[in-house]
């Protein structure tokens, strides 16, 4: 019983979090944030980096690798 | 170099030169590594299923690019980071059966046996590649919000102009070459890691 009871609360609750949503909060506004500015050419430098970091990351991961296979050849000396 | 001054887009249509070819470039690697795949099943070589592996996880780490980076353009341009796109749904569907590939391969310890189950299944995921980033974007009753959207999200559609073209087809071609050097390092790196452990 007490189960069912928070399983409708929890469903009433969200029921509300939906009604809430429909109006637009003032925060959600594409406002001429620094990302916005001129142009959103920021947009653009943002994927850069995305991709820059990305395959940064990815080398690191590679070096990793190899460190472990020499010290496995080290090892095995 | 000049490019079309859209509304919306403004300056982020740029983003042609480095988000769609990562996209250019996944589909090229994982290409290369259905072929290798289908080597491997005519005629089983430990190298070939090195090459389509490798290829496969290299094809991955752009693929995630690609989307990361396309999450943020929809963000400052269409006005969420995900929106229920075909092409958007398709491609992480696609990545996620890619991501089962490296599931599959790391959870069989024989090596003949895995070579051959994920040179399987790597056939099986490009045809969802296929499927659903190719055509299922061109039979959705949703129209995608991607640049020549209702019908065919294909490459003309695009309306570059003659200035973007001088820069995005060099560009196509330079991230795929960066691609497959990347797949080569690994390529090498794990025949030299195979031919370690067959040693010991």
């Amino acid at each position: 019983m007490r189960k069912i009871r928070n399983l409708l609360l929890l469903f009433a609750l969200l029921c509300t979090g939906k009604l809430f949503a429909q109006t637009e909060p003032a925060g959600n506004v594409d406002m001429a944030d620094s990302l916005r500015n001129s142009g959103k050419i920021y947009v653009v430098v943002a994927v850069v980096l995305i991709i820059l970091a990305g395959l940064l990351l990815y080398v690191i991961g590679i070096d990793r690798k190899v460190s472990k296979m020499e010290k496995e050849i080290e090892d095995k000396k | 170099m000049p490019v079309p001054a859209l509304p919306i887009l403004h300056e982020t249509i740029r983003n042609l030169y480095f988000h769609v070819c990562m996209w250019f470039a996944m589909m090229f690697i994982l290409t290369v590594s259905l072929v290798y795949s289908i080597k491997f099943l005519m005629n089983p070589k430990e190298d070939y299923d090195i090459i389509a592996s490798q290829c496969a996880y290299t094809g991955m780490v752009f693929g995630v690019l690609g989307l990361i980076t396309g999450s943020l353009w929809a963000k400052y341009t269409w006005g969420a980071w995900w929106i229920n796109d075909p092409k958007l749904n398709g491609a992480a569907i696609t990545l996620l059966s890619y991501f089962a590939y490296i599931v599959l391969r790391s959870s069989m310890d024989d090596e003949q046996k895995r070579s051959r189950v994920s040179a399987v299944y790597n056939i099986f995921a490009y045809a969802m590649l296929i499927v659903f980033v190719m055509v299922y974007p061109r039979l959705s009753n949703v129209d995608s919000l991607h640049p020549g959207n209702g019908g065919n999200p294909g490459f003309n559609s695009y309306d570059l102009d003659s200035h973007m073209r001088l820069v995005f087809y060099p560009a196509i071609i330079g991230w795929i070459l960066l691609c497959s050097w990347i797949a080569s390092i690994n390529i090498r790196l794990e025949r030299i890691n195979r031919y370690n452990h067959n040693k010991i």
